[in-house]
């Protein structure tokens, strides 16, 4: 095996025997062609990374060799459908540290993976007078579910600011916990805006000793560090299959058993059952209780092949690299001219938000996708941050696995011919 | 599809210095028009006198294409009436979602538009504005 090389700029750095940039790149088919005449530079990775092929075959190889329904049939195909998609539940209980694979379910996406707490567990415990506390960086998909559940049950909703930096302000959090009233913290491990990633063992820690549950929603750490529930200590943890280079409609629940047992299905159906009768049914175990109806076996096999994907690079070269790929792209944007980064976390994701002066982040998006650029632009599901930031919307570029310092040259290239072409008719 | 027909020389000409640009206070403010989608913030304040609207005013907060529609929509209903304005807006609007050609004595500069109509993602950038206009003079009419 030739020496692997990772290169950054101009420092050509070491993250492990198999690190090969190049082909890394040649496992993902979609980066291989050229957009509006140009290859195509991804980096709306935060929104949804690409598919290395052997995701794409492992579905495909699903359906061709030994699609059936799960749980249900005493036949051959069946029983192979079952037994793959059986090892992806134990290939997710390793890849997030958790204890058993009863730990674990299967959802559409962290969404629902969140509205399942929200809604299951939450709304059974939360009496009138207590609170959630939230935070100002999270994503809607972790707080309207909680304005959900505060309406459902009396509770009251708390938010912790963040900083000018763009970290939580713990000690508002200890104010918030101070009286007792707080059942659960509910924090984003990364922000799909800042890329900070927070102190989530910290926080859990604190929560607890308050006597709150802490609920994490992972959909931007799980594909980018490694993640382990039980070293964070956290109760739930929620992540998203096709932001971690796996299919659409599948994503991942972690919860302590103790805390699984104590919730409710959200759906009722077949698989989730043990005994029904015409006036009541009793439940299946857990994890299956939350499994209502035919789950997405296709998606989870192909999130079985993601897992095993990342596990083979290895998340700590991932980390690293990314990490360097990321101070890189820092560098060269905080040294743009007229361009402000969001945020400046020292602990943070390849995630960058950041304003171009005289031009509006639509306009920037419109533009680079004209130079085969994907990046995004928006208020990016956190209304309240942008608030928060003063702003309405922002510019995000968000990298992954396969990024490259040329692509990160080209970016801001492109953003400085953006800025003279809205300079027209100045 | 080409960058230039979206951003036309006139429409940036108009980003850059919108006509009617002012800021509105809470107490002159006639309608207020926010697209959560995407950010897009508008503040529109004007005056009926003798039946035709006068003092148009507009604090945009948007990308090009909103505040250049915002631009071109105030210099053309300054001294207009609410009947004539309603009918240009329904112009524009159409025009926009592609139903009808430019209309032949609709806004100046409206030209500068078309090309947004290649671009689906940006059409409500172009059509907010027309469509807080005529909220307003609904309201006004009430
Ligand atoms: C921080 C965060 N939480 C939650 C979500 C929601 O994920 P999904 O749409 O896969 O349910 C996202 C994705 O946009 C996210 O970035």
């Amino acid at each position: 095996m030739s020496e692997p090389v990772c290169q950054c700029g101009d420092v050509p750095f070491r993250v492990g025997r198999t690190w090969n940039p190049e082909r890394i790149r040649g496992d993902f088919p979609v980066l291989n062609q050229t957009v509006r005449g140009r290859p195509l530079v991804y980096l709306d990775n935060a929104a949804t990374s690409q598919k290395p092929s052997a995701v794409i075959q492992a579905v495909c190889a699903y359906y061709g060799t030994c699609n059936a329904n799960v749980h249900r049939a005493f036949h051959y195909l069946a029983a192979e459908a079952t037994r793959r998609y059986e090892e992806v539940r134990r290939a997710a209980t390793t890849f997030l540290g958790a204890a058993s694979p009863r730990e674990i379910v299967f959802t559409r996406g962290t969404t629902e993976a969140i509205n399942l707490v929200a809604a299951g567990w939450a709304r059974r415990h939360l009496r009138p007078g207590e609170a959630i506390v939230v935070t100002e960086m999270e994503h809607h998909s972790n707080l309207v579910p909680w304005q959900l559940a505060a309406a459902a049950t009396g509770a009251r909703l708390r938010f912790v600011p963040v900083t000018s930096r763009g970290e939580l302000d713990l000690e508002a959090l200890d104010r918030h916990l101070a009286d007792g009233a707080a059942r659960v913290v509910a924090v984003t491990h990364a922000s799909n805006v800042l890329g900070t990633v927070n102190p989530v063992a910290e926080i859990a820690r604190r929560a607890h000793a308050a006597g709150a549950v802490c609920v994490v929603d992972g959909a931007q750490s799980a594909p980018h560090l490694p993640v382990s529930v039980q070293e964070i200590g956290c109760d739930f943890y929620a992540c998203s299959g096709h932001k971690m280079y796996g299919p659409t409609g599948v994503g991942i629940l972690y919860g302590r058993s103790a805390l699984l047992e104590e919730t409710d299905p959200l759906l009722g159906g077949g698989e989730m059952i043990e005994r029904v009768e015409l006036e009541y049914s009793t439940w299946a175990e857990i994890p299956h209780r939350f499994e209502a109806g035919t789950p997405n076996i296709s998606a989870v096999i192909g999130l079985g092949t993601a897992l095993d994907y990342l596990e083979s690079l290895g998340r700590p070269a991932i980390a690293e690299c990314e990490g360097r790929l990321t101070r890189y792209a820092l560098d060269l944007l905080r040294a743009t001219p007229g361009l402000r980064v969001f945020g400046d976390a020292p602990e943070r994701v390849g995630v960058i938000s950041f304003e171009v002066e005289g031009v509006h982040p639509h306009d920037l998006a419109q533009f680079l996708d004209t130079e085969g650029i994907a990046t995004r632009a928006g208020h990016l599901c956190c209304q309240p941050l942008m608030r928060r930031l003063g702003v309405p919307a922002v510019s995000r570029a968000s990298l992954a696995l396969y990024n490259l310092p040329e692509e990160m040259n080209r970016l801001v290239d492109a953003i400085g011919r953006a800025r003279e072409y809205f300079r027209r008719g100045a | 599809m080409e960058l230039d027909d979206l951003y036309q020389e006139v429409l940036l000409d108009h980003y850059r210095h919108p006509r009617g640009a002012a800021p509105v206070s809470d107490r002159e403010l006639v309608m207020e028009e926010v697209n959560p989608a995407c950010g897009d913030h508008l503040r529109l304040a004007f005056e009926l006198r003798d039946g035709h609207v006068v003092q148009v005013r507009h604090e945009s907060r948007g990308c090009a294409i909103s505040i250049a529609s915002a631009s071109i929509m105030a210099a053309f209903v300054e001294g207009r009436t609410p009947a004539e304005i309603r009918a240009a807006a329904d112009g524009v609007i159409a025009m926009m979602r592609g139903e009808s050609d430019l209309p032949a004595d609709g806004p100046e500069d409206l030209a500068a538009l078309a090309g947004v109509r290649q671009f689906p993602m940006r059409i409500k950038c172009a059509t907010m504005c027309w469509h807080a206009m005529k909220a307003a003079l609904d309201r006004q009419d009430a």
